[in-house]
């Protein structure tokens, strides 16, 4: 990965300064809809740079918890601290510095994907110079004109992909960011979201294996509950998939 | 915790229902122009007053869920918008046979009133299809608020509007207690307060009933966790599921720190 | 952010030193997407304005009418406006509930009223092209009288109307867009709340086609209406938003 480390110094320095403070810290953290419980006495805490991998089958949890950690959901017991600030709280002073690659791409589809992005760099203070780099560093600059219903479920999300980092924050929430991807389209973008990407990241996914690389630190959720959560050496491919079963 | 004071209050709400309707037949006097049917007034307006004062309150009630998140203020709105449609039924009943006896129609539209009160009741009406059609209890409980907001400062400016593009033509009782006899107007206010009552009462039952399912609900859920516990069933089994196929799982609630990488947070 | 214990980060010069938007350039930036997304999709506007002119012909067949005056005109034309309103505030939220705008917005580190703000003035923007349509159908298809003399204070009614039914439009339209019946639900909440409108624009155009009465304490009536319902609804949107 060293070209793409040498492509963005700027951001791998910031990581180096960022490192040694926890950017997540949670504690008993619980979210419920009604009376279902959707995420229950979830512990953990991630330094920054590093990167949490969350396994679980559908309804476990994993996309909850990445709401919860985007400030789009309030915990309803226990406490979250994100990139030092306490949720709910303090949920404002940490909007903008996380990037959030959701299952929606959260774009319109009748916008281009240039339009889109210039609506996404205003609502954060971005310079327009940034939307015309990003589209490059996604391959999009040829098609950034068109409308997005036209484009290829993988070409959105590539899109989805330059939104969530327009604005280059401290903390990436990625829930599946390779589904619809190509493998070309997945070494493009890895500069921007992958290992070396110089962000700490929470990541959910279905990919024992591909999953286990990413990770520094490995959550397995189940029915809402944390089931499993270790440093990735201790962690054998065949528990992830025991979660499955 | 509720039975005692419910009963109470019971009892005081069947007193003075028993005592206004005998003073509305035996002490207030019959009235010059209408004769017997004014006597509908005494129903007709304590109701139309407590049900307006019920929707305008569930809009503070509304305020205090917002500003505070305590379920509980949720649900007093909830009721209280809830029993003052009742109640509303009522008034509209009331009114529409006061019109046809006084002018021979069911619905008059002069007066301002009544076709104020029918607005807002219209209004009002959506408040529960709105709650079913949200499925998060939460984001309901959140947009129910918002619209007893908005629907209680709906209240006032709809009477303006409505009075004001209405000819004031029929001289009634209504909206004149003031100029009343004075047997008249202790009989009207003795009702105002027994209806008054009455509401208090039904909301009481009806918020009771709904705490005691809630309760009732939870002690179910609790016995359902406790079975969980010892690895019969339940949510909170998934666990003693997956530990006898996975050993190797860290199966803490409460995962331990894993050394260099995460530190448990104090 | 200034409490938050965290070293500034370097990042590229485009995003480096950059301050949260303010309220301006967020209502700019929306109000830009909302109009874009409009005149690519051409959705509503169209939509409002020929449905207003076809139920000016349904009017004409119901009534029995060639022309109409007075209390008649100015029902017919208020109805047909409100009626026209409502599929813009069915429509007004359905794109960002189904792509994910409210999610976008929610992350971004701006004002939450910044949206009723460019939403409001989208949809105002909306019921000004539907009335650039619907007054001229209305005087020529309709209207017996020319409304020439009464231009200025048509105007004013029609501002005081729009900004009125423009504010609980976005209100209602947020409340209802993440319903399940939506489409039912917008106009039953909208309707009763917009009555006062009705009253208020109606007799105060009744005047402009040649009824008794004036116009004065009607523009007075719809202008507290508009002030009441404007504060309401900066106080409470946000609480529509949150999750």
């Amino acid at each position: 990965m060293a070209p793409n480390t040498a492509q963005k110094p700027a951001e791998a320095d910031a990581a180096c300064e960022r490192a040694g403070s926890p950017a997540i810290e949670l504690d008993g953290l619980q979210r419920r809809y009604g009376e279902r419980v959707a995420l229950n006495a979830l512990s953990l805490s991630l330094e920054a740079g590093q990167t949490l991998v969350v396994f679980g089958p559908n309804g476990a949890g994993k996309t909850t918890l990445l709401r919860l950690l985007a400030t789009l959901l309030r915990p309803h017991a226990g406490s979250a601290r994100v990139l030092g600030a306490e949720l709910p709280a303090r949920a404002h002073a940490v909007r903008g510095r996380i990037g959030l690659l959701a299952h929606e791409p959260l774009l319109y589809r009748e916008l281009s994907p240039r339009e889109n992005l210039l609506f996404h760099a205003r609502l954060h203070g971005v310079q327009a110079t940034r939307v015309q780099d990003m589209l490059e560093r996604v391959g999009l600059s040829g098609r950034a004109e068109e409308p997005l219903r036209n484009l290829s479920r993988g070409m959105v999300q590539r899109v989805a992909i330059a939104r969530a980092v327009l604005h280059d924050p401290e903390l990436l929430l990625l829930d599946e960011p390779r589904a619809n991807l190509d493998p070309a389209a997945s070494e493009l973008v890895e500069p921007l979201i992958g290992r070396d990407c110089g962000r700490t990241r929470v990541l959910s996914s279905h990919d024992p294996l591909g999953g286990l690389q990413e990770a520094d630190v490995v959550l397995g959720l189940r029915g809402g509950r944390p089931v499993l959560l270790a440093n990735v050496a201790s962690v054998d491919p065949e528990q992830i998939r025991e979660l499955y079963r | 915790m509720y039975g005692r004071r419910l009963r109470a209050l019971s009892f005081s709400t069947a007193a003075s229902l028993c005592l206004a309707l005998g003073l509305v037949f035996f002490f207030a006097p019959l009235e010059a122009d209408q004769g017997f049917l004014q006597k509908i007034f005494y129903v007709h307006v304590p109701l139309a007053i407590v049900a307006l004062c019920g929707f305008v309150a569930s809009g503070l009630m509304a305020i205090g869920y917002l500003r505070t998140g305590d379920s509980r203020w949720d649900m007093r709105s909830y009721v209280t918008i809830h029993m003052s449609l009742i109640f509303g039924v009522g008034v509209l009943l009331t009114g529409s046979i006061w019109a046809k006896g006084s002018w021979g129609h069911w619905w008059v539209w002069d007066e301002p009133t009544l076709v104020s009160f029918l607005i807002i009741f219209l209004l009002y009406a959506i408040y529960q299809p709105l709650r079913f059609a949200i499925e998060d209890p939460e984001r309901q409980s959140r947009y129910a608020a918002v619209f007893a907001i908005t629907a209680a400062a709906f209240v006032p400016m709809n009477f303006i509007a409505v009075r004001l593009s209405t000819a004031y033509v029929h001289p009634r009782v209504l909206g004149q207690t003031s100029n009343l006899p004075f047997k008249m107007a202790f009989t009207f206010l003795v009702c105002l307060a027994a209806i008054a009552l009455l509401y208090v009462t039904l909301c009481k039952y009806e918020m009771t009933a709904k705490h005691t399912r809630g309760q009732l609900r939870a002690l179910r859920r609790r016995l359902h966790s406790e079975d969980g516990l010892v690895g019969v069933g339940g949510r909170s089994a998934v666990a003693s599921l997956v530990a006898p196929a996975a050993p190797a799982l860290q199966m803490s609630p409460r995962p331990q720190a894993v050394p260099g990488r995460l530190s448990e947070s104090s | 952010m200034s409490t938050v214990s965290h070293e500034p980060v370097k990042a590229p010069a485009a995003v480096r030193g950059r301050a949260a938007p303010s309220m301006r350039a967020t209502v700019a930036a929306l109000l830009r997407k909302e109009l874009l997304i409009e005149l690519r999709t051409l959705e509503s506007v169209p939509g409002m304005s020929l449905f207003a002119v076809t139920i000016f012909v349904v009017f004409h067949f119901a009534l029995n009418q060639n022309s109409l005056a007075g209390n008649e005109a100015a029902g017919v034309l208020w109805v047909t406006l409100l009626l026209g309103a409502m599929l813009g505030v069915n429509r007004l939220f359905v794109a960002d509930s189904d792509q994910g705008g409210f999610d976008a917005f929610m992350l971004a580190p701006v004002n939450r009223s910044a949206l009723l703000l460019a939403k409001a003035s989208a949809l105002a923007l909306y019921l000004l092209v539907l009335e650039l349509v619907a007054v001229p159908a209305f005087a020529l298809l309709l209207a017996g009288a020319s409304l020439g003399h009464a231009f200025p204070t048509l105007l004013a009614v029609l501002a005081l109307a729009d900004a009125g039914v423009a504010v609980i439009g976005t209100l209602v339209a947020a409340i209802a867009v993440r319903t399940r019946a939506r489409d039912l639900l917008g106009p039953l909440l909208a309707l009763p709340l917009l009555i006062p409108v009705v009253i208020g624009s109606a007799r105060a155009s009744a005047p402009l086609f040649g009824a008794q009465g004036s116009s004065g304490r009607w523009l007075l009536m719809l202008a507290l209406y508009d002030l009441v319902f404007g504060l309401i609804s900066y106080a409470v949107f946000d609480f529509l938003l949150e999750d």
